[in-house]
């Protein structure tokens, strides 16, 4: 089949909450939006089998400053309270828009419950609403790399349709980048397509990162499947002989720490008998893709104590991704804009993964800015969609030396174990670090040099090598920042160090780099 | 991951081919989808959402493909149970009239779990959020 070739004023790339609020909003600009997902805009990414809520303050001033205060303590210091302030206002304004075609229902307290909402049902609201305006939405199609004008802005995309086999490419005046995070293949629910693309797609045509040191979260999970973890909480654990294991409860370092020194010693069992009484009624109706796994395995959720895992996510949870240049979340790179995960939102959590709240806002909050701030900057251009366009995509498409058999599933398992064992991840040290930056390098090297695909094929070859790339920057800023901050854990450096209260900025494929933004600033203003 | 898809129940609608947000499954030479990228199955049962005639069906490993009695999947009212619980085609207008209680149960089990814990670890306090 022939190449499908399209034009918009704004190309959006990816299919979660972040790609759907960026379209919604370029849209009703009245821009022409093409969004292009590689999955299917509704059951794409990690929104989609989950429940989101949203950071919700009512816009009382003593209220929001009170809630930005308390989340800027606890963002070490890398947070920024305007950001925090819009992604508050913009979430509260722009959310009960939804209601048209998300069905919500009562708060328990004779208001209407907007905060949280069911994934399922709100990918669908967000996929209609997109539609409704005109949005142009290709399922199946994954982008592969970036085009860009010969002065180094944004041209559009090129990538692969799935189901139809073929080749795409559209032309746009900006794109906005909201592929999600990666979660290293670790098998989270929801996440196997999110595999960095957008972060290696945007770093290949010159963005950087921001924040790739603050990759270090896990959703614990029955061990023969990622769920939701509702009815984890108040869970109880166990080991193998049936004693009680000694781990201290909450969602952080210390809890994770004390599963993970479990972990060492042997399966681990969760109980979850202490768990609220109404969860056992009502599970199947608040989270109903949790309750199959355990009734398929005969397993009595409340009842039987069962193996779990935790399940790594990596820059979904985690917080790094594309740095942020502007308002609008526009990268450094002219016309490319980021939203959601595979964006940095530290902006709003700091050195923390902000948790489930937060992160839903950011997505939300980020995703209307780059739709609005997209169409803009595409109403403006002068340029039109002709002339002349490079293609920015190089490893696994173009290899730089003679092309040769390589295991794409051997590359990831390099990168996964680098990245995923709690060990590893919880206890970070130099020597470790280097070690694994050795390893991650070789295999960088070998899919730049010798990997080629064709068809399909490119689509997991692009995903090993994004995969294997964030690896690379996650594990390389890492190393470039010598303390603990927030989520990233240094065992050889537990304390923080005040005068690293700064954003860590890294880019580059082959060559990586850090930079401090504080010394990034400091250099322009000199 | 995706463990069998009843013939007979299928309409042939492929609404689950354009679903899987991971590329599993192709459109069948007949009617029927076929099970194509097994290894690319992530067991997030969106497909069985998404199937209006219910069959379809995912066992509950992820890990490995695992092989399912039809019969014995007809007979356990599984079949089909998550999508009802979902509400969707049930006609139910009011489907998340109780997802407001997701928030409060989670606090309470939270809370739960750190006076338990505060009992047998007296010196303990919680992280600061």
């Amino acid at each position: 089949m022939s190449e499908l070739k399209l034009e918009a004023d704004v190309l959006v790339i990816g299919g979660g909450m972040a790609a759907g609020w960026a379209a919604i909003a370029a849209a009703r600009t009245g821009a022409r939006v093409v969004l292009a997902d590689k999955g299917f805009v509704g059951t794409s990414g990690v929104t989609a089998t989950a429940g989101p809520n949203h950071w919700w303050v009512p816009p009382d001033p003593a209220q929001r400053e009170a809630a930005i205060s308390r989340r800027f303590q606890s963002g070490f210091g890398l947070a920024d309270k305007a950001w925090m302030a819009r992604v508050i206002d913009t979430t509260w304004r722009i959310l009960p828009e939804l209601a048209p075609y998300y069905p919500f229902s009562r708060d328990g307290a004779g208001g209407t419950f907007f905060s949280g909402v069911r994934g399922p049902e709100y990918m669908r609201a967000l996929r209609n609403f997109a539609t409704d305006l005109g949005v142009r939405i290709l399922d199946h199609h994954p982008a592969l790399e970036l085009l860009l004008h010969p002065d180094g802005s944004v041209a559009g995309a090129a990538g692969y349709a799935r189901l139809e086999r073929r080749n795409w490419s559209i032309r746009a005046g900006a794109v906005v980048m909201a592929t999600g995070g990666c979660a290293f293949r670790s098998g989270l629910i929801g996440s196997r397509g999110n595999t960095g693309d957008g972060c290696l797609m945007a770093v290949e045509a010159g963005a950087e990162l921001s924040g790739m040191e603050f990759s270090v979260a896990y959703t614990l999970s029955p061990a023969w499947c990622s769920t939701r973890t509702l009815p984890y909480t108040a869970a109880r654990f166990f080991d193998v002989d049936g004693n009680e294991l000694d781990i201290p409860p909450g969602s952080g370092a210390e809890h994770l720490r004390g599963l993970a020194a479990a972990f060492r010693g042997g399966p681990v069992y969760a109980d979850l008998r202490d768990a609220p009484a109404p969860l056992r009624t009502i599970l199947g109706r608040i989270q109903p893709a949790t309750a199959p796994p355990f009734a398929r395995k005969g397993v009595r959720l409340f009842d039987e104590r069962f193996e779990v895992k935790l399940f790594g996510e990596g820059t979904i949870r985690g917080t790094g991704g594309l740095r942020i240049a502007d308002a609008h979340c526009q990268t450094t790179v002219r016309g490319l804009f980021a939203a959601g995960d595979a964006a940095t939102r530290e902006l709003i959590a700091g050195a923390t993964s902000g948790g489930g709240a937060q992160n839903s806002a950011w997505a939300l909050t980020s995703g209307y800015e780059a739709g609005e701030g997209a169409a803009t900057l595409a109403r403006k251009s002068v340029r039109g969609n002709d002339g002349p366009v490079l293609r920015a995509g190089r490893t696994a498409l173009r290899p730089a030396a003679a092309a040769k058999t390589v295991d794409d599933g051997a590359a990831i398992a390099v990168a996964a174990a680098q990245i995923l064992p709690l060990d590893k991840a919880l206890w970070r040290e130099r020597e470790t670090l280097e070690a694994s930056q050795l390893l991650l390098d070789q295999v960088w090297a070998e899919l730049v040099a010798h990997r080629q695909a064709e068809g399909l094929d490119q689509v997991g070859a692009r995903e090993a090598a994004a995969i294997v790339a964030t690896a690379r920057w996650c594990n390389f800023a890492a190393l470039a920042r010598p303390e603990s901050r927030g989520i990233h854990l240094r065992a050889d450096a537990p304390r923080t160090l005040p005068e690293l209260a700064s954003r860590l900025v890294t880019g580059g494929t082959d060559a990586l780099w850090t930079r401090f933004e504080a010394d990034l600033q400091a250099g322009a203003a000199a | 991951m995706i463990a069998h898809i009843f013939e007979d129940l299928c309409t042939g609608c492929n609404a689950c081919v354009a679903a899987c947000p991971d590329h599993v499954l192709d459109l069948g030479p007949a009617t029927v989808p076929v099970i194509a990228r097994l290894d690319q199955c992530q067991t997030c049962f969106m497909c069985e959402l998404y199937c209006p005639a219910d069959a379809i069906f995912v066992a509950p490993d992820q890990r490995a493909p695992e092989h399912v009695d039809p019969a014995a999947i007809l007979a356990s009212g599984q079949l089909g149970q998550m999508r009802r619980d979902q509400g969707w085609g049930t006609g139910d207008a009011d489907p998340l009239r109780e997802y407001w209680r997701l928030g409060p149960l989670l606090m309470e089990g939270a809370q739960r779990a750190v006076d338990r814990y505060k009992q047998s670890h007296p010196e303990w306090s919680p992280p600061e959020r």
